[in-house]
C-alpha cells in the first residue's frame, strides 16, 4: 500500500458568511494524481490554499508526507512543491538566478542547490536559457520555470492550481509530459485543479466540488459509467427546431448543441421512451433525422450534470 | 452578387521591430459566420483583433471591417463592432445594470429600453443589481459580453472570451454566441478550447504570424493528410518518446487518459504495435480514429 502524501479531514474554511470550504476529507497516495474539478466559485483554489498551508483552517487536519500542518507546518513544507495560478517571477533575474532565489528561500544549502538546479533545469528544458531573464521568456517558458520552482526541493507532494488555465493546446503537452514521469517514480503524491475535462481523465482519481464539499469522487472512467445510456447524439435539420422538441419533452434533463449535433441528457431510464417520442414529433413536424441514438458519455457531461444538480442555485 | 464580407484584409502586415507579429494576412469573412481563431501564444492573433478594431496601424496592407476601412474610418469601425477580451473591462463596484449602463451611455445608445432588453436577453436579469466584484467569473463574463452588444454591433470580437471558466459556463457561453449568430451578428473568437472550434462555422488557423489554414471545420479535417489513430500504451510516455522518433509518425499528443498519434495513410495498427514491442513498449489498445480539430491544429502546429 503507497503511502498516504496528502491526508485532509473535515476541512472548514468560510469568509464571512460564506462556506468556502464546508467539510472536505480527501486522501492521495504517492504515485497517485488527483484532479480537483468543479464550477466556478465551488471552493477549489481555497483548498488548495488551506492544503498548502498558505490559509488557516476554521476546523478539520491537514497533513502533508505525514506531517500535521498544524503542529509541524515546517516540516511539510519542506516536503511541497506549490504552483499557483498566478505566480511571480523575478523579471530582472535570470532563469538560474530565480530558481537560486526560490532555493534559498527553501533553505536549500548552496551545495545542494547548484546541482539540483542544473539537473531540474535540463528535466524541464530550460538548461540553454539559463542566463535568459525571465521578462524575455515565452508564457510556456516562464510556466516551466514556475514548476521548475516547484520541484527545486524534491517536493514528496506537489500542489498545482490550475497551471494550464489560458494556456494554448501545444504548452500544455509539454506541461503534462512533464507531470507524467514525475509520477513514474512513485515517490510524489499531486493534486492538480483543472478546468479541462481531458486533463481530469489523465488523473488516477477526481474529486468534483460543489459549494464547498466533495460531491463526487472516483476514477474518471467511473464517473463517466454514471451516465451511462442517458446521453443521446441527435443529427438533422432543422436544428433549432429539434431542440425546442427536444427541451419540451418531459423526460429530458438536457439539450446542448455542439456544432451539427444536438446532446441531449435524458432522465435515468427514460431514454428509449424520449428517443420514440422524439422522432414521431420531430416526424409530424416534417424534420429529417439523420442521426440519433445514444454515445458513449463523456466527463463533461458527467461535469455538467453534477454541477446542475442543484437547481437552487444560479449557474451562469 | 455577393454582400460585402464583414471582414476583409488584404496582406494585413504588423511589426514591433524585427518582429512580424501578423504577416500577410488575407482574411475574408462572411455576415452571420462565425469564425474561430486559432492559433499558439504569440501567434498574432490578439494583433490582429486589434489592428481589426483600428486600434492598431499596420504596418503593411489594409483591413475592411463591415466595409469600413480600418485606418481611416476606425470610429465606424467600433461604432459598429463589439469587442471583449479575456480581461473583462467591467467596473467592481459598479452593479451589473449599472455598467450596461455606463456603456450604453459610452456607445451613445439612445433607446432606453435596451439596457433592460440586453440584461434579458443574456439571462442576466437576477444578478442585475448585484456589484460586479460579488458576481462569479460565469456571470462576469456574461456581462463582459452584454457591454460588447450593448450598441446592436453587426461583428463581434472575442478574444479568449472563455479562459478560466467552467465547462458549464462555457457551454451557456457557446449558446449564446449561437443565438447572435442566428440573429445575423458575425463572430470572430479567439480560443484554446479546441472543442469550441468544433462549433464554429469557420476556422482560421495562426502561426508565427501567417494564416495556415482558412476553412470550415469538416473541410479542414477532410484535408489533414494520414490517419489518425487512438491509442493506449504502457509505460505511455515512453511510447511518446518512442513514436516521435519514429518517420511515420506525424504527431503525438495526450488526450485524456491515451494518446492520439497521426500517421501516414498507408501505415497498419499491427506496425505501430510491433514497433513499440521491439522497443520493449506494450500496446494495449489502438484504433483507427475521426480527424478532430485539435488533431488538425497538433498538425500544422508541428509541421516545419
Amino acid at each position: 500500500m503507497a503511502e498516504i502524501r496528502i491526508a485532509a479531514h473535515e476541512v472548514h474554511k468560510s469568509f464571512g458568511a460564506v462556506h468556502a470550504v464546508d467539510g472536505v476529507s480527501l486522501q492521495v497516495s504517492a504515485g497517485e494524481i488527483y484532479g480537483l474539478v468543479g464550477p466556478d466559485g465551488a471552493g477549489k483554489t481555497t483548498l488548495v490554499r488551506l492544503l498548502c498551508g498558505a490559509l488557516h483552517l476554521d476546523a478539520g487536519t491537514v497533513s502533508l508526507a505525514g506531517f500535521d500542518m498544524a503542529r509541524r507546518p515546517e516540516r511539510g513544507r519542506e516536503r511541497l512543491g506549490y504552483l499557483a495560478q498566478r505566480f511571480s517571477l523575478y523579471d530582472d533575474l535570470t532563469v538560474e538566478e530565480n530558481l537560486r532565489f526560490f532555493a534559498e528561500v527553501r533553505g536549500l544549502p548552496p551545495a545542494q542547490w547548484r546541482a539540483r538546479s542544473r539537473e531540474i533545469l535540463g528535466f524541464v528544458g530550460l538548461a540553454q536559457f539559463e542566463t535568459r531573464r525571465a521578462a524575455q521568456l515565452s508564457g510556456g517558458m516562464k510556466q516551466k520555470l514556475g514548476l521548475a520552482i516547484a520541484l527545486i526541493n524534491e517536493p514528496q507532494v506537489l500542489l498545482l492550481d490550475e497551471p494550464t488555465t489560458g494556456v494554448d493546446p501545444m504548452t500544455r503537452q509539454d506541461f503534462w509530459r512533464l507531470i507524467i514521469p514525475l509520477l513514474r517514480s512513485g515517490d510524489l503524491a499531486v493534486l492538480v485543479s483543472t478546468p479541462y475535462m481531458d486533463e481530469a481523465m489523465r488523473c488516477t482519481r477526481i474529486g468534483f466540488m460543489r459549494s464547498g464539499r466533495i460531491i463526487s469522487e472516483g476514477a474518471p472512467n467511473d464517473l463517466r459509467k454514471q451516465l451511462d445510456g442517458r446521453i443521446v447524439e441527435l443529427v438533422g435539420e432543422p436544428q433549432a427546431e429539434f431542440a425546442q422538441l427536444a427541451r419540451a419533452d418531459g423526460g429530458m434533463e438536457a439539450v446542448q448543441r455542439f456544432g451539427r449535433q444536438l446532446h441531449l441528457r435524458v432522465a435515468p431510464g427514460q431514454r428509449e421512451a424520449v428517443v420514440q417520442r422524439l422522432q414521431a414529433a420531430i416526424a409530424a413536424t416534417g424534420g429529417q433525422v439523420e442521426r440519433i441514438g445514444p454515445i458513449e458519455p463523456q466527463l463533461e457531461d458527467v461535469f455538467i450534470a453534477l454541477a446542475e444538480e442543484q437547481p437552487q442555485e444560479m449557474q451562469a | 452578387m455577393n454582400p460585402e464580407p464583414a471582414i476583409r484584409t488584404h496582406n494585413l502586415t504588423r511589426r514591433f521591430g524585427d518582429f512580424v507579429a501578423v504577416d500577410h494576412l488575407n482574411l475574408e469573412v462572411q455576415p452571420g459566420q462565425v469564425l474561430g481563431y486559432l492559433g499558439p501564444n504569440g501567434s498574432g492573433k490578439t494583433t490582429t483583433i486589434r489592428m481589426l478594431l483600428g486600434l492598431l496601424h499596420p504596418s503593411e496592407g489594409d483591413a475592411h471591417v463591415l466595409g469600413y476601412d480600418v485606418v481611416a474610418q476606425p470610429e465606424l469601425v467600433r461604432a459598429n463592432s463589439g469587442y471583449m477580451s479575456q480581461k473583462f473591462a467591467l467596473y467592481h463596484e459598479l452593479t451589473a445594470r449599472e455598467n450596461l449602463t455606463f456603456y450604453a451611455g459610452i456607445y451613445g445608445v439612445q433607446d432606453r429600453s435596451r439596457v433592460s432588453q440586453v440584461l434579458e436577453e443574456l439571462g442576466l436579469g437576477a444578478v442585475q443589481n448585484q456589484r460586479v466584484q460579488t458576481l462569479s467569473a460565469g456571470w462576469r463574463q456574461r456581462l463582459a459580453l452584454a457591454t460588447a452588444i450593448i450598441h446592436r454591433p453587426g461583428l463581434l470580437f472575442l478574444d479568449e472570451p472563455t479562459s478560466g471558466v467552467d465547462p458549464v459556463a462555457r457551454r451557456a457561453f457557446w449558446d449564446l454566441i449561437y443565438e447572435l449568430s442566428t440573429q445575423g451578428i458575425t463572430v470572430m473568437v479567439s480560443t484554446h478550447y479546441m472543442d469550441e472550434a468544433e462549433y464554429c462555422t469557420q476556422i482560421g488557423i495562426m502561426r508565427d504570424g501567417k494564416l495556415l489554414a482558412l476553412a470550415e471545420p469538416d473541410e479542414l479535417k477532410r484535408q489533414l493528410p494520414g490517419q489518425v489513430w487512438e491509442m493506449s500504451a504502457e509505460p505511455l510516455l515512453q511510447a511518446v518518446e518512442l513514436l516521435e522518433q519514429q518517420p511515420f509518425v506525424r504527431t503525438v499528443a495526450l488526450a485524456g487518459d491515451h494518446l492520439r498519434i497521426l500517421t501516414d495513410s498507408a501505415v497498419n495498427a499491427e506496425q505501430i504495435s510491433t514497433y513499440l514491442a521491439a522497443q520493449g513498449v506494450q500496446t494495449l489498445s489502438v484504433t483507427k480514429g475521426t480527424p478532430t480539430i485539435e488533431d488538425v491544429f497538433m498538425a500544422l502546429s508541428n509541421s516545419g
